[in-house]
């Protein structure tokens, strides 16, 4: 048993620090710790910063322009990252579709794609859901039908997360009724201005246009642009989807957003004193930390196992449960700790460059806001009642 | 015992709820809720008419009921629709007028329930969370009258109201109950400036600033520096009002979540066929009716003596905070991806019962009271 980093891990820590200390830009930083609305350029500028520097790409193979960090090292950077404020890294190129290539890719899509997802000529979006096939993804129903050299694509998806800066979308098509559902599945790379696409918005509950529903009217999809064979899709979207649950956990998210609720207990005053002095809230503060410490324990120990090079299996639903639901506690102690000063909303107020004098505290602005929008981290890339059907079979052999 | 309501609030729950369905509907309050304006005053002269700001008074001051069930049966219908317009400012101002004002300020009252005034009812400051007494701002004598300066946060109708109830230190400090002040300020009064907002969930409020600003001692509501039992008695209404509220806005949301998973088919069958989502579903109804005692409790202690009356209410709220989690979030879970959406009714309730967690204290502060209330001598 050996709980410490290894003293190259230390020597990459520190490396990772510098460097976020050295080019993260501040402004980007402030916007992020603040609660800001980012901008499709403020990830653009991260991710092409990450790239020239070679870590943008941090489950890829060195030979593909990827780090080919262990399992630890992605931990240590995600980690790092957070704790400094970097925007997140938009996932669906680089950690969603990049892996599904490396894998499945024929030689040509590799040598096409890759590349464009490191130098930002492509912003993917996922075509996965679809208003009849949530948690039942195996039921989808937009299809793809064989004509010459070419599939036509109709049908809908949805919660295409930020889709509206999309230039393409790698979806689960339908190219077979025959079998059981999940044996008529393919995974289909399309352009998103070919003719007969239209993106429209879906505003959450908060207001924000986050998440989109996407239309295919006859549109048509060169057979070059399919994934592997046929009908084997379903094999891929699961590839993919135990990459979309690597750091599922989500520890630097809540690592930092226990820091930020514990600055702003201290700050906050019940009864003339320090809210983290009373002892109902600072019991509550106790024991999402300690879940939390004991999560990255176990963290690090899927970690170690898949450092050994088992794959993520279902020990990744584990930890998305958990991991969720403390960064879902913290989000609901942070609205608590506000009091009244978590209901006023001004929605511009979360725009960068907003000039006005706060409502409040200037950090209460976006607090009831994430609050309700971190409702989707229980719901979304298979919620937690889809996990927990996986822990019965998988583990449990229920 | 009899545990249903009164012909007459049944008939009133209905009248309300019919109103709501045809007036009142989704797409109807999105309208108000996305407007500039605080609420939709055509609304709220209906509801006027109707008699429901009547129903928040006794007849003796121009209402025609006042009773706890009156408050818990019209709030409870109110959360049902998710209505945004100034009820609880209302309440809160109008009852402060009933309990304390002298002839002229309880002249008002006419116009409040007719729906052509509107009041607020500012009590709470940045520095003092839910603290009933945290009261930092100053009312000093002048002359004939009182200067007041200070700060009240998340003024409930604060932006529109043409009355606004404001509770001032007229000597003590922090949070003494001793030395607390009603007074009655016209919002056009100079040196007071109102910065209106919408909260989250959609309803008007505003930051007010009193900046020297000078009413005539007439102004006073009640006794000088013997303030304190009148709030206490008035948030009580307002804690009765909320939690009946939040019970009316958790039934509606139960309603919307069981009918989607009757309807909503994955894996071949309604979601609710499946056992795991069954027990959440019954869970909550558990709850929720455990909410719905809770506040029958409270609304039939507003007669008792102020040690039950207030263990009542801080049970309430108590629970209004608990249930009210449990119920906005599962509804929302329960939905998937659907239930996190603007276009969807469901979330909007979901909004509304968290945020009653953050008027007049939370869950955790009814709890520490209920405890401290409880040591009290009986």
């Amino acid at each position: 048993m050996d709980m410490s980093f290894s003293s190259d891990e230390r020597v990459f820590q520190d490396e990772v620090r510098t460097f976020l200390r050295e080019k993260l830009p501040a402004r980007l930083s402030a916007a992020v710790k603040a609660g800001k609305r980012l901008k499709k350029a403020d990830y653009e500028e991260w991710h092409s910063l990450l790239n020239e520097r070679g870590w943008l790409a941090v489950t890829w193979p060195e030979e593909y322009g990827g780090t080919g960090w262990s399992a630890v090292q992605r931990h240590i950077f995600e980690e790092e990252c957070c704790a400094a404020g970097a925007p997140r890294t938009v996932p669906f190129g680089v950690n969603m579709l990049g892996p599904v290539l490396l894998k499945f890719g024929s030689e040509e899509q590799k040598a096409h794609y890759l590349p464009r997802i490191l130098d930002g000529t492509d912003w993917w979006c996922q075509g996965y859901s679809e208003p009849g096939a949530g948690s039942d993804l195996a039921s989808l129903k937009t299809r793809a039908v064989r004509d010459g050299d070419h599939y036509v694509v109709d049908g809908q998806k949805t919660w295409t997360t930020l889709g509206q800066h999309a230039n393409w979308i790698f979806c689960l098509v339908r190219t077979s009724t025959n079998g059981k559902p999940q044996e008529g599945i393919s995974f289909l790379l399309i352009d998103m201005a070919t003719p007969g696409i239209e993106v429209r918005p879906i505003l959450t509950l908060d207001g924000e246009h986050e998440v989109n529903e996407v239309f295919f009217d006859s549109v048509r999809v060169p057979v070059g642009n399919l994934v592997g064979e046929e009908n084997k899709g379903w094999t891929y979207a699961k590839y993919l989807l135990t990459h979309e649950r690597t750091n599922i956990a989500g520890v630097g998210f809540s690592n930092t957003a226990l820091a930020h609720l514990k600055t702003i207990a201290r700050d906050q005053r019940n009864q003339g004193r320090p809210l983290d002095d009373d002892p109902y809230f600072a019991a509550r503060m106790a024991r999402v930390e300690i879940e939390l410490e004991a999560m990255k324990t176990t963290n690090l120990r899927v970690l170690a196992a898949a450092a050994r090079g088992d794959a993520p299996g279902p020990e990744s639903s584990m930890l998305k449960i958990k991991g969720t639901i403390i960064r879902q506690e913290i989000n609901d102690l942070t609205r608590r700790a506000l009091g009244p000063r978590a209901m006023p909303f001004v929605s511009e107020a979360l725009d960068q460059g907003y000039n006005e004098e706060p409502i409040g505290p200037e950090y209460a602005a976006p607090i009831a806001r994430e609050y309700f929008n971190n409702r989707k981290l229980s719901i979304f890339g298979g919620s937690n009642e889809i996990q927990k059907n996986i822990i019965s079979k998988a583990i449990l052999g229920l | 015992m009899d545990f249903t309501h009164t012909e007459d609030r049944r008939m009133l729950a209905d009248t309300i709820a019919r109103f709501v369905r045809e007036n009142y509907a989704f797409e109807a309050r999105a309208e108000i809720v996305q407007s500039d304006a605080p609420f939709s005053r055509d609304r709220w002269s209906d509801f006027a008419e109707l008699g429901l700001i009547g129903a928040q008074f006794e007849e003796q001051d121009g209402g025609f009921g006042g009773a706890g069930f009156d408050i818990a049966v019209v709030f409870e219908e109110l959360g049902k629709g998710l209505v945004v317009e100034p009820f609880l400012a209302t309440l809160l101002a109008g009852r402060t007028l009933v309990a304390a004002g002298n002839a002229e300020q309880k002249a008002l009252l006419e116009a409040v329930i007719s729906g052509e005034t509107l009041l607020a009812f500012a009590h709470a400051e940045p520095q003092g969370r839910y603290g009933l007494s945290d009261i930092a701002l100053r009312a000093e004598v002048d002359g004939g009258g009182y200067v007041l300066t200070g700060d009240k946060s998340v003024v409930f109708n604060g932006g529109a109201a043409d009355q606004i109830v404001v509770l001032g230190r007229t000597s003590g400090n922090g949070a003494d109950t001793d030395g607390l002040s009603l007074f009655l300020v016209d919002a056009q009064t100079a040196g007071l400036t109102r910065r209106a907002y919408k909260t989250i969930d959609g309803v008007g409020a505003a930051e007010c600033r009193f900046d020297a600003v000078k009413v005539p001692s007439s102004a006073l509501i009640g006794p000088k520096d013997k303030a304190y039992p009148i709030v206490e008695e008035i948030a009580g209404l307002g804690l009765l009002a909320l939690s009946s509220e939040a019970l009316g806005a958790m039934e509606t949301a139960k309603t919307i979540t069981l009918d989607y998973l009757q309807t909503r088919k994955q894996f071949g069958r309604p979601i609710g066929a499946f056992q795991a989502l069954q027990h959440r579903m019954a869970e909550m109804l558990i709850e929720i009716e455990q909410m719905r005692s809770a506040v029958i409790n409270a609304a039939s202690a507003l007669t008792s003596d102020r040690r039950s009356r207030e263990m009542a209410l801080s049970a309430a709220k108590y629970l209004t905070g608990k249930v009210g989690r449990l119920v906005a979030e599962d509804c929302i879970q329960l939905h998937g991806g659907i239930g996190m959406t603007w276009e969807y009714s469901l979330p909007h309730y979901s909004k509304r019962i968290v945020m009653i967690d953050h008027i007049l204290g939370d869950e955790d502060h009814h709890l520490a009271r209920y405890i401290a209330l409880s040591k009290e001598a009986a």
